[in-house]
């Protein structure tokens, strides 16, 4: 056979604590070839490979590398073994080139960053890189540091390569170039692993899919002969159907009106950028964008967490027809005036909820204030931290249980069930299915839609454009804090949202003039 | 394969880390019971080693130096103990709201001094003018005024400009240190003493100059606990503790909790420098705390942060510091050495929690049958 095994786990075991993260994983990678990883989150693949890159150290098992036993107890045994792992949270110097990143703590004797950038440039060209080894950091795009990343450890010589979860941060047209690369390297006989939870791309992408479950390994197919419905079958234990019901909407009207909001960050960069639009009720609207494009700004400006430079964001009450005025107020000052505004932040264990509180103790944090009393009253939020653990299925031991404890999609399960217990006129829900399992982000997606049946305005903070494009009915798009678009649901296409995506406000002015 | 064939490291590490939370509380409590049984257990062998006592005897001492004859009948040393048991939990019980808020406040010392300071001059200047009733009622408030004011100050630099709070607490103990040093200088005229006042003192009550003391604190561990577990506004401590961003979000001011929370803390400082002064000695000089504010941190945190457990921990520490003190004084040494006795059991007390979180490996199971 001209492949070879390039690395053999067997039987790896890694415990933290209670949580078993792998147990007896038995896998095989080829030179030559593309490998996914596929699991859901939680499922023990980014430990996994975390054991290979030299991060974490097996509990049990070993480790074979072309077929010799290895022990790499450190990211500099994995260097010595040919193994660069390219992180989901890129490990790069702001201020510093590229270049000088690359050859960042490479110690060969020598420090020559004209012969570096020549190097860099010769691994570009193999591959088909674009990069410019003497941009900083900085300047960069989230794609351009990622090549980085991916070049630094072909500078090293790694022949395998591990990628976490890369495509999470790009759009459909920079996935498509990242794929090409990884071809051409796989045809350079180099063995390439990735971790991904999405199903399309593993089968445009890879020769052969491994699948984990719960830390265990389930199996490996070849890509060639397997289809969505085996792989997820494989990766949730069970049969479930994908897909997202859309109602139309039933007599949408107007909820909230932002009109002309901007904002600036700390050092007066601005973050948003003369943002108009209106929620209505019945209807979903999704908000896409790249990641840090303003979306948690403009979700905190409605939430009142954010001080606006300009533009005006008013409510309209259904129940009374008045019409208030939210800017420049307080949380509180929204919630006396009557506004139900739910919210459900992206960072949900340091903004949304308190991770060392049990459920009791956070399903209070929008109540504790209700009555004149000193002292706080725990039956109602312990009645209802049942209710929710019961209705939405929550994993808990126990209310009692600290929130941190749980697992991610959990954790969200509690967060969105507070959040909807109040019966909010207007949710906000900011990547609420990031890091959950299937069955967990379905049963958000339909939360979500059964408020929306409600009459209530929901808006959906996405980044996979699948799901946005499934389940919204109208969705903006935003780039580096300005409206680059707001397409129909129904008849928008990935291509169309990931242009608008990238689209920036000299593009504007180009086809404006 | 490649020409420049490095050396492959293939041997094991010896051992590795692992993190459990796998633990049952009462076996977390094993290992720190464990762990203050060993510790008492270094104790004595450096009793052996330095002081030249049989380990029996140096025990035997500490138990009488804290104690004293207690089973012949006599409570005067108990009482004595219990009351500086008071002083240092007082002063833990009053880190303790800050703490939780992630406050580190680090200025027991010149918050309780400051609240001292309040007691003695109303004791000197109002003492022979008002009523004995008035005259309590007034110490009681100007010393929690000024221990409050005492932690103000940091509170509002922290709230408005974000300031460390660490230093500024350190450094305010430092004015208020000067400050004594300076009232002392003038009222002790030279002698740098001031003598015993005899007006404003509490009272005696069963035979017991330390009860009023005793009592307050119990009061105060009591109140502590519910006001952190029970009330609205211990709630909004925690929410502040554990994430400004989450206290943000649900729409709690947090500079009016930080104001608020240091307030009490300072407030409750101050009625310890009361309690020290007008309760037990008198009068005031520049170590009148003595260092306690300091300790009062270790205790708040061995504690963790539970008013009850405090109980405990002082009761722990200060049996140490008086009974080693006892050895020491028998053996000739200086007092340091039951501060140093004292430093090393709270060191193996922080150390044990590596074991509580932590699991150590040495063996890795390679085939697994």
């Amino acid at each position: 056979m001209s492949k070879q095994p390039a690395i053999q786990l067997k039987n790896i075991t890694k415990v933290f604590g209670k949580v078993i993260a792998n147990k007896n994983v038995n896998l095989t990678a080829y030179r030559g070839e593309i490998l996914s990883i596929l699991g859901e989150n939680g499922s023990g693949k980014t430990t996994l490979m975390n054991m290979i890159s030299g991060i974490y150290f097996p509990d049990e098992g070993q480790i074979f590398i072309d077929g010799e036993e290895a022990v790499i107890a450190s990211p500099k045994d994995a260097f010595t073994y040919k193994i660069g792992m390219i992180h989901q949270h890129f490990k790069l110097v702001d201020v510093f080139s590229a270049a000088e990143n690359i050859v960042l703590g490479l110690n060969d004797g020598k420090y020559n960053l004209k012969e570096s950038t020549a190097k860099i440039k010769d691994i570009s060209e193999q591959y088909g890189f674009e990069l410019e080894p003497e941009k900083k950091i900085y300047t960069m795009s989230v794609s351009e540091k990622q090549t980085v990343e991916i070049i630094k450890v072909l500078y090293r010589g790694a022949d395998i390569l591990i990628l976490d979860e890369p495509t999470a941060v790009l759009t459909p047209q920079e996935t498509e170039k990242l794929f090409a690369i990884l071809r051409r390297m796989r045809d350079d006989g180099k063995c390439i692993i990735i971790i991904t939870h999405k199903l399309h791309e593993v089968l445009s992408l890879s020769d052969k899919v491994a699948v984990l479950r719960k830390g265990e390994y389930v199996g490996t197919v070849n890509t060639a002969e397997t289809n969505e419905t085996e792989l997820t079958e494989m990766m949730v234990g069970k049969k479930i159907s994908l897909n997202i019901q859309r109602d139309e909407p039933i007599a949408p009207q107007d909820r909230l009106c932002v009109k002309n909001i901007s904002c600036v960050d700390r050092i007066g960069t601005t973050v948003l950028d003369n943002i108009s639009f209106t929620a209505k009720s019945g209807e979903i609207l999704g908000i896409a964008g790249i990641a840090g494009s303003g979306q948690r700004e403009l979700l905190e400006s409605i939430a009142g967490l954010q001080q606006l430079t300009s533009g005006e964001i008013t409510y309209h009450d259904p129940k009374t027809n008045k019409v208030e005025n939210l800017r420049d107020k307080t949380p509180m000052q929204i919630r006396n005036l009557g506004v139900r505004l739910s919210f459900v932040p992206e960072d949900r264990l340091g903004m949304g909820l308190v991770g060392n509180m049990d459920i009791v103790d956070n399903m209070m944090l929008r109540s504790y204030r209700k009555g004149f009393s000193m002292f706080l009253e725990r039956k109602k939020p312990k009645d209802l931290a049942e209710h929710i653990i019961d209705d939405l299925e929550v994993v808990t031991p126990s209310a009692s249980t600290p929130v941190r404890r749980l697992s991610g999609g959990n954790v969200q399960k509690v967060l969105v069930g507070r959040e909807i217990a109040s019966s909010p006129t207007v949710l906000m829900a900011a990547y609420p299915v990031r890091g959950l399992d299937i069955n967990s982000s379905y049963m958000i997606y339909n939360l979500l839609n059964e408020q929306k049946k409600k009459g209530v305005a929901v808006i959906f903070v996405g980044e996979d454009l699948d799901v946005l494009l499934e389940l919204c009915d109208k969705i903006m798009v935003i780039g580096s804090g300005r409206i680059t678009g707001i397409v129909d649901g129904r008849t928008a296409t990935k291509e169309e949202i990931g242009l608008l995506m990238t689209k920036t406000a000299h593009d504007e002015e180009v086809n404006n003039g | 394969m490649a020409k420049d064939k490095i050396i492959k490291s293939t041997r094991e590490p010896l051992f590795h880390v692992v993190k459990r939370d796998d633990l049952a509380w009462w076996q977390a409590w094993g290992i720190r019971v464990v762990t203050i049984l060993f510790s008492f257990v270094i104790v004595g062998l450096l009793c052996v080693l330095v002081a030249d006592k049989s380990f029996g005897d140096s025990f035997d001492i500490m138990f009488t130096g804290v104690f004293g004859r207690l089973f012949e009948g006599n409570t005067t040393m108990l009482w004595k103990y219990l009351q500086e048991i008071a002083i240092l939990l007082s002063l833990s019980l009053a880190l303790t709201p800050a703490f939780k808020m992630k406050f580190w406040n680090c200025g027991a010392e010149g918050q309780a001094l400051m609240g001292g300071l309040a007691t003695i001059i109303c004791m000197l200047e109002f003492g022979d003018k008002l009523s004995y009733g008035t005259l309590v009622t007034v110490i009681v408030i100007t010393s929690i005024v000024a221990g409050a004011i005492w932690g103000l100050i940091p509170a509002i630099f922290k709230a408005l400009f974000n300031t460390n709070e660490t230093l500024f607490t350190l450094m305010m103990n430092y004015i208020a240190t000067q400050i004594i040093a300076y009232y002392v200088y003038i009222k002790g005229g030279g002698s740098n003493v001031i003598n015993p006042v005899e007006y404003g003192n509490f009272p005696t009550i069963g035979g017991n100059d330390y009860f009023v003391n005793i009592v307050t604190v119990a009061v105060i561990t009591v109140v502590m606990y519910i006001y952190l577990k029970f009330s609205k506004q211990g709630y909004e401590i925690s929410v502040v503790g554990e994430s400004q961003n989450t206290a943000r979000y649900i729409g709690i001011n947090v500079k009016k909790v930080i104001i608020r929370t240091m307030l009490i803390s300072g407030a409750l400082c101050g009625v310890t420098g009361m309690l020290l002064v007008a309760g037990k000695d008198h009068s005031i000089n520049v170590n009148s705390v003595g260092g306690q504010g300091f300790t009062a941190i270790l205790m708040s945190w061995l504690g963790q942060f539970n008013p009850f457990i405090m109980v405990v921990m002082t009761a722990i520490v200060v049996f140490l510091r008086l009974g080693v003190a006892k050895v020491a004084d028998t053996a000739l040494l200086n007092s340091s050495y039951s501060e140093i006795m004292v430093g090393i059991v709270i060191l193996m007390l922080v150390g044990c929690e590596f074991f509580i979180h932590y699991a150590i490996k040495f063996k890795h199971k390679k085939e697994v049958a």
